[in-house]
Formats: structure tokens, C-alpha cells, sequence
């Protein structure tokens, strides 16, 4: 959980783990020396931030259509209320699925539990789908795919 | 570039967790049974043959203080482009698709808060051929883990 404020030096380490991590032997130590800090105070201070769960990960996220997932789908489902959680752990637990939240609904709009579904084919999309919806019990849900790419970026956090 | 058996299980290992250590690529090394060069400059290679969308830190945002929203528009088919270009421009707005279905763009937003969230979707809403826009807040993440198993 978030349990501490940011302090200065807590913003600047941010600031420069959000730019490329190099692909070096001791890239904590380019890095720490950007945010003006030793080595051990930024290893330190990661750490701490991965316990704090600020830090989701250190690692790589791959572009998908480059390693042949073309598909992606938002699907968007209805779930009676006091079915949520157990419906999105059934989700969760299908490796095809990135993300899966929550929603308020609208009016008009009774979805409230939505996924991000990768795969390699429409059709392998379509048929994880249905899996999930026959797994899960639920019948109203509209499969939202992706016509056009208009944006997708990293968060530049701190930087106004 | 074709993708080496090598490759792939440097791929699958590197989208889970880099050791937060000094030299956390020679660890790395040690757990596939490499060396830390071949696994450094391997890196580099799938890099610039545009494998890896990004390599270092993910936040969660929630618990650096931002407020996060989804946001769906309905927009006139023929205003689509110009709506989709004025949303790029905020760059509190991380994701822009375009999608099938009544409510056809569908944005993220990412805010240090409410206000400023509030001020920007007034912003959007008011935008010539936007007709109508939900606005998507999550409570629970029961999963953010964007991983591709290559085999």
C-alpha cells in the first residue's frame, strides 16, 4: 500500500527510473548519479518502492504485435455485483488476459468489469471470449476491438 | 530478425522481474546460464530490432498519487480524427484507441487530480462532434500483468 508521502529526492528518483534503463554492467549506478544520489541509496529506495507496491515492476514489456499477439480486444462484461470478485478471478487466471478492473457503470451502460484480451488471430480472440464467458457465467458483455492505434504512451509522472 | 530459442527465453525472463541489485544483468546471466555480455548486448539487439516496447520501471499509479480514468466517447464518424488528435495532445491521456461499437474512442487518463481530471474531460466533452462520454472509474485491479508467453 501507499503508506509514505514522496519527498524530494523520492521525485527525482522517480523522475529518472522513468526514462530508458541502460543496458549496461551497473545500470543502478547511471542512474543514481542522474538523480544525484550513491548507488545504495537507490537501490534502497527501489526496494522500498517495490514493497510500497509504487513500483509494479522492473522488467520488460514487449511490443506485442512485433512478437506475432496482433489482437487485442477490451471486453467489456456484466456481472451481478456480488459475483465480481469471483468472476474476475476467473479472468485473472487466463493468460491471455493483461488487465481486468472494475467500472462504475453509466446510464445505459451496465458493464462494470472490463479485460484486455491478447492473441495472435481475430478468431483465437473471439474463441478466448466465449471460453471466458462460459467459464464465468456471464451472458451480456460487448467485445470491443481496437480499429485504430491512436495513442499509446508511458505516463511521464512529476514532470509538471 | 527471427527470434533464437535463446531469444525467447531471454524474452519471457525479462518481462517478469530485473533483479534490483548491482549488477542485475550478470544475475540474470547466472539464472539462464550465460554471461553477463552475451545477455547485455542480446538486449540491445532485440531492442533495436523494435521487440521491446519498453525496458525499466512500471509504476502503479494509484499509489504515486495520480487518479486514473477510463473514458469512453461517442463521436461523430466524420469527427473522429480531428476528437482523436485534440485528446493525443493532452499527455495526461496515455492510450487512444479508436474501437467498434456506439462508444467508438476510448481513452486514459491519468491525472495528479480530480480537478484537473475534471477540467480536462469538460475540455473533451465541449470538443465539436463529441456527442456523448462515460466516464469509467475503477476500484478494484484485480490484474495488470502484461506478459507474452513466446514458445
Amino acid at each position: 500500500m501507499c503508506n509514505s508521502t514522496l519527498t524530494k529526492q523520492d521525485e527525482e528518483i522517480i523522475k529518472v527510473l522513468q526514462e530508458d534503463f541502460p543496458l549496461c554492467e551497473e545500470p543502478y549506478k547511471v542512474l543514481a548519479a542522474r538523480a544525484g544520489v550513491t548507488e545504495e541509496e537507490f537501490l534502497n529506495c527501489v526496494q522500498k518502492f517495490v514493497d510500497e507496491k509504487k513500483i509494479r515492476k522492473m522488467g520488460a514489456v514487449l511490443r506485442h504485435r512485433e512478437v506475432g499477439f496482433k489482437f487485442n480486444a477490451l471486453c467489456a462484461w456484466e456481472v451481478p455485483p456480488e459475483n465480481l470478485d469471483e468472476v474476475a478471478k476467473i479472468f485473472s487466471a487466463h493468460p491471455a488476459v493483461s488487465h481486468c478492473y472494475d467500472r462504475n457503470t453509466a446510464p445505459n451502460w451496465n458493464y462494470n468489469l472490463y479485460t484486455m484480451i491478447h492473441a495472435k488471430t481475430r478468431e483465437e480472440c473471439d474463441n478466448i471470449i466465449l471460453e471466458l464467458a462460459k467459464m464465468a457465467g456471464v451472458e451480456n458483455y460487448q467485445v470491443l476491438y481496437s480499429k485504430k492505434e491512436w495513442k499509446k504512451t508511458s505516463m511521464k509522472y512529476f514532470r509538471d | 530478425m527471427e527470434l533464437s530459442l535463446f531469444d525467447k527465453e531471454l524474452l519471457n525472463r525479462l518481462q517478469g522481474n530485473i533483479p534490483i541489485c548491482s549488477r542485475p544483468f550478470a544475475k540474470l546471466a547466472e539464472e539462464i546460464g550465460t554471461d553477463e555480455e552475451t545477455i547485455i548486448s542480446r538486449i540491445r539487439a532485440l531492442k533495436d530490432a523494435g521487440y521491446l516496447r519498453r525496458i525499466g520501471t512500471f509504476f502503479n499509479s494509484n499509489n504515486l498519487g495520480y487518479v486514473g480514468t477510463l473514458v469512453a466517447l461517442k463521436v461523430s464518424p466524420t469527427k473522429i480524427a480531428p476528437v482523436a488528435e485534440a485528446v493525443n495532445k493532452y499527455p495526461e491521456a496515455t492510450h487512444n484507441y479508436e474501437r467498434e461499437g456506439k462508444y467508438n474512442l476510448w481513452f486514459t487518463l491519468l491525472t495528479r487530480d480530480k480537478n484537473h481530471e475534471s477540467n480536462i474531460l469538460d475540455e473533451i466533452r465541449n470538443l465539436p462532434g463529441v456527442e456523448d462520454m462515460l466516464k469509467l472509474k475503477s476500484n478494484k485491479k484485480y490484474k495488470v500483468n502484461v506478459q507474452f508467453n513466446l514458445n
